[in-house]
């Protein structure tokens, strides 16, 4: 385990950080934008080719929204670990539940160094936390309502959370208040990013409901294929990157770790997408006799999701294991969420996003030898799914009255494309069709 | 079905909450937050069948 970690005062100033640290992290959160390409190639890989650029449009609209609502609005109430806040007292405790930041970034330039990284690393995030319900509504999520659920996500939902776990909030300060382990403990966003866009996923799914022809009346599902593996699994080397980057600067930014320390955050990032990768590889082999190319990349990245909750926290070879338990339960899970509960997830978000994210927070509890980490842990996620998803749930079912999630049946039998952008992806793919009815 | 679903979500998580609050000793605190999660956890189910009774109704 990380030896430098210590229960974080409710009053303490942010700690120094070294001119080395200080450029390591940035360059690292500078390729951290490698995450964000890759989640977005294998968003648009997984979905129809009929839906390719509105897919990919969509991904950096996304990323253009999220950035800018956070900047005018999320980012004040994210507010500063060492900065004003909004907190009330229950049981002789103080309860520090929302920031209080300057509007639009203001005093930018007299901050810390630190605060400005953990800004940095904030904006990153909430981007990356955007893109992965855009995933889930492939294929009739139309494009305002993909900016829109961004708007809200960066606006009201990644602000709470990202102030109770990385700004000083009450679950960073479990630790001091209740003597639960270092207080709720997230190095590398698996819950601030990852289960917060899993969950997000999942209430857009249930409010878009499935793609047309998923769930005949009778009959299994249809297989619905994403149309370029290339696409998808060039997207997971681009994501290790930048999940690389997230976790290892994320050490630094929000546990204050020595340069020493960061190797080995580093090594458990990669082993985790590796051990997760074997392992769905194995149980894809074993289910349909061959190796399915599209579950590898939900493994793959499903470890890397879990090793943003634990790489800073255990050794590697812990995050190792962690990673084959993420990359055993994935294909399963999208299996289950597909013929068992129909619910229709084109690019897996769900069972990656939220699973995978919930998998690193618990590992990172079992495996720590403070006294209550575990139950730190267990928190954190109980306020997840009893907070947070009801929250997005309620955002989204109101803002689904004013922004229809949904295009109307003509957009999605003609395809996302021609009907939001008037004109193809691979319009020589139209060429050639024409040619052969000759 | 899914809203008295996500109605239960909240209560789960009040139960940890109280059991962080109303427990020093380690064994007590732990139980009632797993208490708690298994409520979210039975909330969850509870709404993820109503997604399915209403795919029904869809069709």
């Amino acid at each position: 385990m990380n030896p430098v970690l210590a229960p974080i005062a409710p009053a303490s100033a942010v700690p120094g950080i070294s001119e080395a640290a200080f450029a390591l992290c940035l360059v690292l959160l500078l390729l951290a934008p490698l995450a964000i390409a890759g989640v977005a190639l294998i968003n648009t890989g997984l979905g129809r080719s009929r839906s390719a650029a509105q897919a990919l449009l969509g991904n950096l609209a996304i990323v253009a929204v999220a950035a800018i609502v956070f900047a005018i609005i999320g980012a004040t109430f994210t507010g500063l670990a060492d900065g004003a806040s909004h907190t009330f007292n229950l049981a002789g405790k103080p309860w520090n539940w929302l920031g209080a930041g300057p509007w639009l970034l203001g005093g930018l330039s007299s901050r810390g160094a630190q605060s400005q990284l953990a800004l940095l690393f904030e904006f990153l995030a909430v981007v990356l936390a955007a893109l992965v319900p855009w995933g889930s509504g492939a294929d009739r999520l139309r494009l305002t309502a993909g900016c829109a659920v961004a708007a809200v996500l960066a606006a009201i939902v990644f602000p709470l959370v990202a102030h109770w776990v990385w700004a000083g909030g009450w679950l960073a300060h479990l630790g001091v208040n209740f003597s639960l382990g270092s207080g709720f403990l997230d190095p590398g966003g698996a819950a601030c990013i990852q289960v917060l866009g899993g969950l997000s996923a999942l209430a857009v799914v249930w409010i878009a409901g499935p793609r047309k022809g998923k769930f005949p009346k009778e009959g299994f599902s249809t297989a619905l294929p994403g149309h370029n593996a290339v696409y998808i699994l060039f997207g997971c080397l681009l994501a290790l990157v930048g999940w690389l980057a997230f976790n290892v600067a994320g050490a630094v930014v929000w546990l204050h770790a020595p340069l020493s320390a960061l190797v080995g955050t580093a090594l458990g990032t990669l082993l985790a997408a590796s051990g997760a990768l074997a392992s769905t590889f194995t149980v894809t082999r074993i289910r349909f006799g061959k190796p399915d190319a599209s579950l590898c990349a939900n493994g793959w990245l499903a470890g890397l999701v879990a090793s943003n909750g634990c790489a800073a926290l255990v050794t590697p070879v812990q995050a190792l294991f962690i990673g084959v338990i993420a990359g055993i339960a994935t294909p399963l899970l999208v299996e289950v969420l597909e013929l068992a509960v129909s619910i229709d997830d084109p690019s897996g978000a769900i069972s990656v996003h939220a699973t995978g994210g919930l998998l690193g927070l618990v590992g990172a509890g079992i495996f720590s030898a403070r006294d209550g980490q575990l139950v730190a842990q267990l928190v954190g996620i109980a306020t997840l799914f009893g907070v947070i998803l009801p929250l997005v749930y309620l955002s989204f079912w109101v803002l689904n009255r004013l922004v229809p999630f949904r295009v109307d049946p003509d957009g999605e039998r003609i395809g996302m494309d021609l009907h939001e952008l008037g004109g193809g992806a691979y319009p020589e793919f139209v060429i050639h069709r024409d040619e052969s009815y000759r | 079905m899914k809203y008295a679903g996500l109605l239960v979500l909240p209560a789960g998580f009040f139960l940890s909450i109280a059991a962080v609050v109303l427990f020093t000793a380690p064994g007590p605190r732990a139980a009632f937050v797993l208490c708690g999660l298994a409520v979210e956890g039975l909330g969850l189910v509870v709404a993820v069948r109503g997604h399915m009774e209403a795919r029904g109704e869809d069709n």
